[in-house]
């Protein structure tokens, strides 16, 4: 069956084609099952794969299907690698996109390009994939691009919208940004390595000067970087909440921000082997969990809130594998595909009943109006909080736990996130559903909720309370099945470092206590101040009015970014298009030479008279030269 | 034995006049028998050198002007009645509609 | 004497009434006239021919060209109307001037460089004896010639020959009949 992992791909490309091609003739349902289904057949396999891998020899198989690109000592296959970590990836990716494909059907019922949209989705889930499953870095990096690609396509999907078109357009420039960085790795990766396949990559790696790895695996980062929104090139992903909700739920949540742990996680040799770069990993992931959890205590945009918990959980991932629990990195990743994806399917459902109103000053209430979204809006705020018990305590506790065995700096950071985290989670809960409706005519005019949207956030928000159980701490004697999982693709690089050790049983209790604690505590505080007394949250904004603004204003960061790099940029452009552009290539180049053309031309024109008798002269003439040069000569 | 010179030259001579023939006049019909002349004074060439050379090539040649020739003058003519249908002249001056 | 260079003066009265034909065709202002100037051109050609031992050609010159495409001329002449002589205003224009030197140029390069050859070339090739040369025009020759050596060419010649007959049943009227019929 494992050699069969290629039709996972194929299942939706199978989609795409059908819904591209022939979308508009099938009808907006039958486009939307076709998404839905041929995601499923990929999960469907994805899933019997999984249960296969254990019995594999080494718990790897590597599929061959043809040699791609063969261009003297460069070989490249198309091949995938069929190993725990790539198998968890496939059932994360096809199981939640799946949800999120049966989500949207009821989400883009009013729109009329379903078929485009459900083409666009499913050419994703194939990309992704392709991503995972790829067993060399260029297969990775193809997979790299087309998710960026789809990531455009899908936030620029109403493009009618200049908001959409402009976000796509961020996204899809920022990220090349980073995919540059990344290439150049793959690039660095080559010629040092002479291969790009992994296996062969990561059995030479121990022989390279550290240096080298150093810097292939700062360049890799820079890729992560852009792809999972890090700082400094976080910006595009607030902004990519222009997109259809379900997009920011697969994409923008759950699955491709995610693409760069998994990368850190694949190449986990190399960045173990380069202890610098995992210290700057761990302490970019800390400070962006940080900086983008205090940005989302200001928004008043839902979906915009989540997506800067987006960021500081994609932090929290980074600090993780930076720290070298990649296991736990893993395991974040997966209880935050179900929970994020969760709570933007549940912001979306409010968008939907609201008639696509986001800003929460304007919700409220919405609890007796929308409740199953309400308890699944809810159970997943807990398990973004780290409440105890639920899928993100465990994750998150696991990666504050390694943290402070790495550095304590780091887990106060994390620590502290977590407290922000939870109070700008609930502070969005009571805002967009307790208290009194803030616009009587909007929350009367509400839609219900329909099925098919609330049954993917039913089975979510069960993944997001038991998908804790994944990763239990092992410190308490408890299992932790998904480091042993994952054990066949870390041991290389643990035996590098010398045997992972768990913390003492008592500093494993005290982390867990803290984090109950510090989880609860911002609940209760978010509780205090918008519920208890409502004056108090605008009292302290006006007193910290100046942090006030500078947080509601994101940092200023896209100003400054506007600034430094989008203005000088535009007039390096400007200069270009007047300069180079207009004068020499187009005045000179190219009506310089249709000028000249069209003056010859104008001129010889004039002796095509029409007359017979002027050709025949001209025939005439010419012939006698030619006799007479002939005797002459 | 009449030297090839002597033909060589007297085709010259219907080919110039050919030649001047269909410069001078602005007859359609009277250009066409000029071509005709300019033919025949090839063709003439080519059997003097047919003989000159001991080869049958050359008349093999003559052969397929005469073909080509009586093609030509079919069309041509064809196409000048038409033309005259339409412009009720055979003047080539009055033909300049392919004026660039 | 007189029967030795018959040939020659053959060759000078059929080359001399060809020439002052050809300029019978040039200089006449009416168009039957010339069209007969032409006939006569043709048929002097063929005797040339005859002298030259292409009997084959010659008859096939009498057939093709007096046969078929003076008649042919003839005909068309009939169908436009006699009066398409034309004025001829004036001769000596600038034009004209040019043509006509011209023409002395090509005529001057051409017969001194054949005069030239005439100084040191023969009557015929060296090894080629005036019976090859009689057997060489006959039907029997040329006609083996053009089916064996010459056969491709032959059959692109019935092929032009078949484009040249659809080509003026095209322009000629077919499209006339059609209408004729269609309006029945």
């Amino acid at each position: 069956m494992s050699n069969y992992i290629w039709l996972a791909i194929v299942f939706p490309l199978l989609g795409v084609l059908i819904n591209g091609f022939f979308g508009r003739k099938l009808g907006r349902r039958l486009n939307g099952w076709i998404g839905v289904g041929t995601v499923a057949l990929s999960f469907a396999l994805g899933a019997l794969v999984f249960m296969q891998v254990p019995g594999l020899p080494e718990h790897a198989q590597r599929v061959k299907l043809w040699d791609w690109i063969s261009v003297g000592s460069l070989q490249i296959s198309l091949s995938f690698l069929v190993d725990p970590l790539s198998m968890i990836m496939t059932l994360v990716v096809t199981g939640v996109g799946m949800l999120i494909h049966i989500y949207a059907i009821g989400y883009m019922e009013h729109d009329k390009d379903v078929a485009r949209f459900f083409t666009y989705l499913n050419l994703f889930i194939a990309s992704m994939l392709m991503l995972v499953l790829s067993d060399n870095y260029f297969g990775l990096y193809v997979g790299w691009e087309l998710v960026g690609l789809c990531s455009y396509l899908l936030i620029g999907f109403w493009f009618h919208k200049p908001a959409a078109a402009d976000a796509g357009k961020k996204a899809f420039i920022v990220n090349r940004v980073g995919d540059f960085g990344f290439a150049l790795g793959v690039f660095l990766i080559w010629t040092t390595f002479g291969t790009l396949q992994y296996a062969e990559v990561f059995e030479m790696a121990p022989a390279i000067s550290t240096t080298t790895i150093t810097i292939i695996t700062a360049l890799l980062f820079v890729g992560a970087i852009g792809k999972s929104a890090q700082i400094p090139l976080y910006v595009w992903l607030p902004d990519a909440m222009e997109g259809p909700t379900p997009v920011s739920a697969l994409i923008h949540a759950a699955t491709m921000v995610t693409a760069g742990v998994y990368m850190i996680t694949r190449s986990n040799i190399l960045y173990t082997l380069a202890p610098t770069t995992s210290a700057l990993v761990a302490t970019v992931g800390a400070v962006t969990a940080f900086f983008a959890a205090t940005i989302a205590l200001t928004q008043f945009d839902l979906k915009r809130i989540l997506a800067y918990s987006t960021v500081s959980q994609l932090g929290y991932m980074m600090l993780a594998v930076g720290v070298g629990a990649y296991s736990s990195g893993i395991f974040h990743l997966a209880t935050h595909a179900f929970f994020k994806a969760l709570l933007f399917m549940a912001a979306g459902s409010v968008m939907h009943a609201m008639r696509n109103v986001i800003d929460i000053r304007r919700l409220g209430g919405l609890k007796s109006k929308l409740p199953v979204t309400y308890w699944t809006f809810l159970i997943g705020g807990l398990a973004l909080s780290g409440f105890p018990l639920t899928a993100g305590f465990f994750s998150k506790d696991e990666i504050l736990a390694k943290a402070y065995e790495f550095n304590f700096l780091l887990y106060a950071i994390g620590l502290f996130t977590a407290l922000l985290t939870a109070f700008y989670t609930f502070r969005a809960i009571i805002l967009t559903f307790h208290g009194q409706p803030k616009d009587r005519k909007l929350y009367d005019s509400a839609h219900r909720e329909s099925s098919v949207m609330t049954t993917p956030l039913v089975v979510l928000a069960a993944l997001s309370l038991l998908g804790g159980l994944m990763g239990l701490p092992a410190a308490l004697g408890l299992p932790n099945w998904i480091e042993g999982w994952l054990e066949p693709i870390l041991e290389a690089g643990q035996s590098l470092t010398g045997e992972m050790h768990h913390a003492a049983l008592g500093t494993e209790v005290m982390l867990i206590l803290a984090s109950s604690v510090i989880a609860i505590l911002g609940i209760t505080a978010a509780w205090w101040v918008y519920v208890k007394n409502p004056q108090i949250a605008e009292r302290v904004a006006a007193k910290y009015h100046s942090a006030y603004t500078v947080l509601f204003n994101k940092y200023y960061i896209d100003e400054i970014y506007n600034k430094l790099i989008v203005e000088p940029g535009k007039a390096l452009g400007r200069f270009f298009y007047r300069v180079i552009d207009k004068a020499f290539i187009d005045d000179v180049m190219v009506d310089g030479l249709a000028k000249v053309t069209k003056g010859f031309g104008a001129t010889v024109s004039g002796w095509q008279s029409g007359y017979i008798g002027n050709y025949v002269m001209g025939i005439f003439v010419g012939s006698v030269v030619i006799v007479v040069y002939f005797f002459l000569r | 034995m009449v030297h090839t010179s002597y033909y060589l030259l007297l085709a010259a001579m219907l080919f110039a006049i050919g030649a001047g023939g269909v410069l001078l006049r602005k007859n359609a019909l009277i250009i066409m028998m000029c071509v005709e002349i300019m033919m025949n004074a090839v063709n003439l060439t080519l059997v003097a050198f047919s003989r000159q050379l001991g080869s049958l090539t050359g008349q093999v040649f003559v052969f397929m002007i005469m073909v080509v020739a009586a093609v030509e003058v079919a069309i041509g003519l064809a196409i000048l009645v038409e033309l005259y249908r339409q412009i009720k002249s055979v003047n080539i001056d009055d033909f300049s509609s392919l004026k660039g | 004497m007189l029967l030795a260079n018959l040939e020659l003066y053959l060759f000078f009265i059929f080359g001399g009434v060809a020439v002052i034909a050809a300029f019978g065709v040039v200089f006449n202002k009416n168009v039957v006239h010339s069209t007969l100037f032409l006939l006569l051109d043709m048929v002097m050609l063929a005797g040339l021919y005859v002298l030259l031992n292409a009997e084959y050609i010659a008859v096939i010159q009498i057939l093709v060209y007096a046969g078929a495409i003076v008649v042919l001329i003839l005909f068309v002449i009939m169908f436009l109307g006699a009066e398409l002589g034309e004025r001829i205003p004036t001769w000596l224009t600038i034009r004209n001037v040019i043509v006509v030197f011209l023409a002395a140029v090509f005529l001057t390069v051409t017969g001194t460089a054949v005069f030239e050859w005439l100084g040191v070339g023969q009557a015929i090739h060296g090894n080629i004896t005036p019976e090859l040369i009689a057997q060489n025009g006959s039907v029997e020759m040329v006609g083996a010639a053009i089916f064996t050596d010459y056969i491709l060419p032959f059959e692109f010649a019935s092929v032009i020959l078949l484009v040249g007959i659809v080509g003026v049943i095209t322009l000629g009227g077919w499209r006339k009949v059609q209408h004729r019929k269609d309006s029945e």
